[in-house]
């Protein structure tokens, strides 16, 4: 299948003027599909009105799978399936579980964050990236505004980035 | 930045003086309690003490066993004479559990003022003058603890009994006895174990001394210098601490198990301190910002603090269970002498369940969001759970050792912990209102201000 997509991209070499830019952009009813810099800017998550990820909620419910699973594999490993007295302890000998358990925890919690966050931020291993532009690898912050996701006219959107500090607006395709 | 002090209000001068009185209430309605139901311990045969010599018979050769066994048979028919009624021993065991739990908060004040130079942290610039304040009880920490010792000694400390050494004396503690009473002879006045502890207090003082020297001139004058000489003393203190801390747990601590050791025990000793200790900073900063105190520090610094309350419990589990792992899993009598006493005891059982309970799974679950380290009511109801977990912790580390069976909890121990508490909280609170409660002049301030996580 293919689809064209049509970005509108404002390019800002400043962070303040970026992060005002953003809250103007949206102030004016302007959807914004992303920001790319070349560095970490504190505040654009929420000048952006990024809702916080839930991925911690991903990370404890994997947690609590590996604790399951690793409790679950001794006990009935050690005290059914093949009991085995060791150290003179009890076949289920809770104490001596808990480094097991523990590491099948952090491994379970690590292994399914990671791959929650490539899934749903769509990190495919044959995903062809998108580049807006060079430059945000150096020195420019550039904010994408999709044209397909805004009922504004592209004109007008142009207007509207031109007229908050950004150095030059862009017009980007992607065919897909 | 205009300067803010806090002021101690009467009223909260009040509230305090009035817990301490209940405090001493609850002490004596429990001195009276429990010297009333105190059954003797001369006449009874103390089967925990029995099962205890028997592990530790064991592991020695038979030949040396039975001259042991007899040697301590013969110890405990002595001991009658110099032993205190069990009200008075109990309350010196919680002497000595407070005299460890309060300086442990003192010498965590200036741990935390001396981390946070040393790592050249500016997110904290806000609120040093909170544990510095509580630093201000290590004077009063040292003579309490000083004192107290030669009251308490003879049922706190076991080995500091002389007939325990010379011929037929207790063979593990002759081994150990010039680490107490080097270079004296052994059984006399434990002079190096004594001379430690004046050494600690005396270099944890004069440590607090310079870095306070540094932060109070801070308020004054704009220069950088006063940073730099802080961070200097806080870098040598930390070094200094590495090795105090250790020693003062093995002394104040461990000993009162003497024929026991573990070589987790400085570890544990300090993570039980530096949790509690982060958990007080926390609550007085909580408190502090409820009476419209602190403005500069927001969620992002309580933020901070509440990871490292979170991210201490955990190591301080860590620390609990490689004990604990390692010496159930090898099962040597003389090392598992130390959880028996313990587990096998009704009354320390519940103490020992209820100190994972309170330290690890409570912290642990309810911190663990983003949000509840960032709202301050969450915070108000896990301090004071990690607070009082911990004291527990030194409680369960000394109690046991020194009462055997007979120990317990009751309104001794709550009293005493209530007076204790009220007099670290008058001397913190009443060194917060001599100067301003931030450094107007820190370097790290704005940094402190803009700190965004």
């Amino acid at each position: 299948m293919e689809s064209n997509k049509h970005f509108v991209l404002g390019i800002y070499d400043d962070e303040d003027v970026l992060l005002s830019a953003v809250t103007k952009v949206r102030e004016s009813g302007v959807k914004i599909h992303e920001v790319y810099s070349p560095f970490p800017v504190h505040g654009l998550d929420e000048a952006l009105g990024y809702k916080r990820t839930r991925l911690p909620i991903a990370a404890f419910l994997f947690g609590l799978l590996g604790t399951t699973l690793a409790l679950t594999m001794q006990i009935w490993m050690l005290g059914y399936d093949w009991p085995m007295i060791i150290g003179g302890k009890d076949y289920v000998a809770l104490p001596a579980f808990i480094p097991v358990t523990f590491e099948l925890t952090v491994l379970l919690s690590a292994l399914g964050m990671v791959g929650t966050f490539m899934v749903i931020s769509d990190l495919k291993p044959y995903k062809k990236p998108r580049l807006m532009d060079i430059r945000i690898t150096d020195d420019k912050h550039v904010m994408a505004i999709d044209l397909a996701k805004n009922a504004l006219a592209k004109e007008k959107i142009r207007e509207i980035v031109g007229g908050t500090g950004a150095t030059e607006v862009n017009d980007k395709n992607f065919e897909e | 930045m205009t300067e803010e002090r806090f002021s101690f209000t009467s009223g909260a001068k009040k509230t305090l003086i009035i817990t301490g009185i209940i405090g001493v209430v609850l002490l004596i309605l429990g001195v009276i309690l429990t010297s009333g139901s105190d059954h003797g311990h001369g006449g009874e045969h103390h089967a925990l003490n029995e099962a205890t010599e028997n592990l530790l018979a064991s592991a020695t050769p038979p030949q040396e066993a039975a001259v042991e066994h007899a040697a301590q048979n013969e110890h405990a028919e002595e001991g009658g004479h110099h032993e205190s009624p069990i009200w008075l021993k109990r309350i010196f065991a919680n002497l000595w559990v407070n005299n460890v739990y309060f300086t442990g908060l003192a010498i965590i004040g200036l741990f935390f003022v001396a981390i946070q130079y040393a790592a050249q942290a500016g997110w904290s610039a806000g609120m040093k003058r909170i544990p510095l304040a509580m630093a201000h009880w290590l004077p009063i920490a040292a003579l309490l603890m000083i004192a107290s010792w030669f009251v308490v000694k003879a049922d706190v400390f076991h080995w500091t009994h002389s007939n325990l050494y010379g011929e037929g004396g207790d063979e593990i503690l002759q081994h150990k006895s010039p680490f107490f009473y080097w270079p004296l002879e052994a059984g006399s006045f434990p002079l190096f174990y004594f001379l430690r502890m004046v050494i600690f207090f005396v270099l944890w003082y004069m440590f607090f001394i310079w870095i306070k020297r540094e932060m109070l001139a801070e308020d004054i004058d704009a220069d950088v210098k006063h940073w730099y000489q802080a961070r200097k003393y806080s870098a040598i203190f930390l070094v200094v601490f590495a090795v105090t801390s250790s020693v003062s747990a093995w002394d104040w601590v461990m000993s009162v198990d003497p024929h026991w050791f573990s070589t987790m025990f400085g570890w544990y000793v300090f993570a039980s301190w530096w949790v509690t200790g982060l958990a007080v900073i926390t609550l007085i900063v909580v408190v502090l910002k409820e009476n419209g105190y602190l403005k500069i520090v927001n969620a992002n610094h309580l933020h901070d603090i509440g990871k490292f309350i979170f991210g201490f419990s955990i190591f301080w589990t860590y620390i609990w269970f490689s004990q604990f792992l390692l010496i159930y899993y090898a099962n040597i009598p003389e090392e598992t002498v130390y959880f028996i006493e313990r587990l096998d005891a009704e009354q320390y059982k519940w103490v020992f369940f209820l100190n994972l309970l309170l330290n690890f799974f409570l912290p642990f679950l309810l911190l663990m969001t983003r949000d509840a380290k960032r709202h301050m009511a969450l915070l108000k109801l896990v301090c004071p759970i990690v607070i009082a977990g911990h004291w527990f912790d030194f409680y369960l580390m000394i109690t046991p050792g020194v009462m055997k069976q007979d120990g317990g909890f009751g309104f001794i121990e709550i009293g005493m912990l209530m007076i204790f508490g009220v007099a670290f909280l008058f001397v913190t609170l009443s060194s917060l209102t001599k100067a301003p409660l931030f450094a107007k002049n820190h370097p790290m301030l704005k940094e402190s201000l803009h700190h965004h996580i």
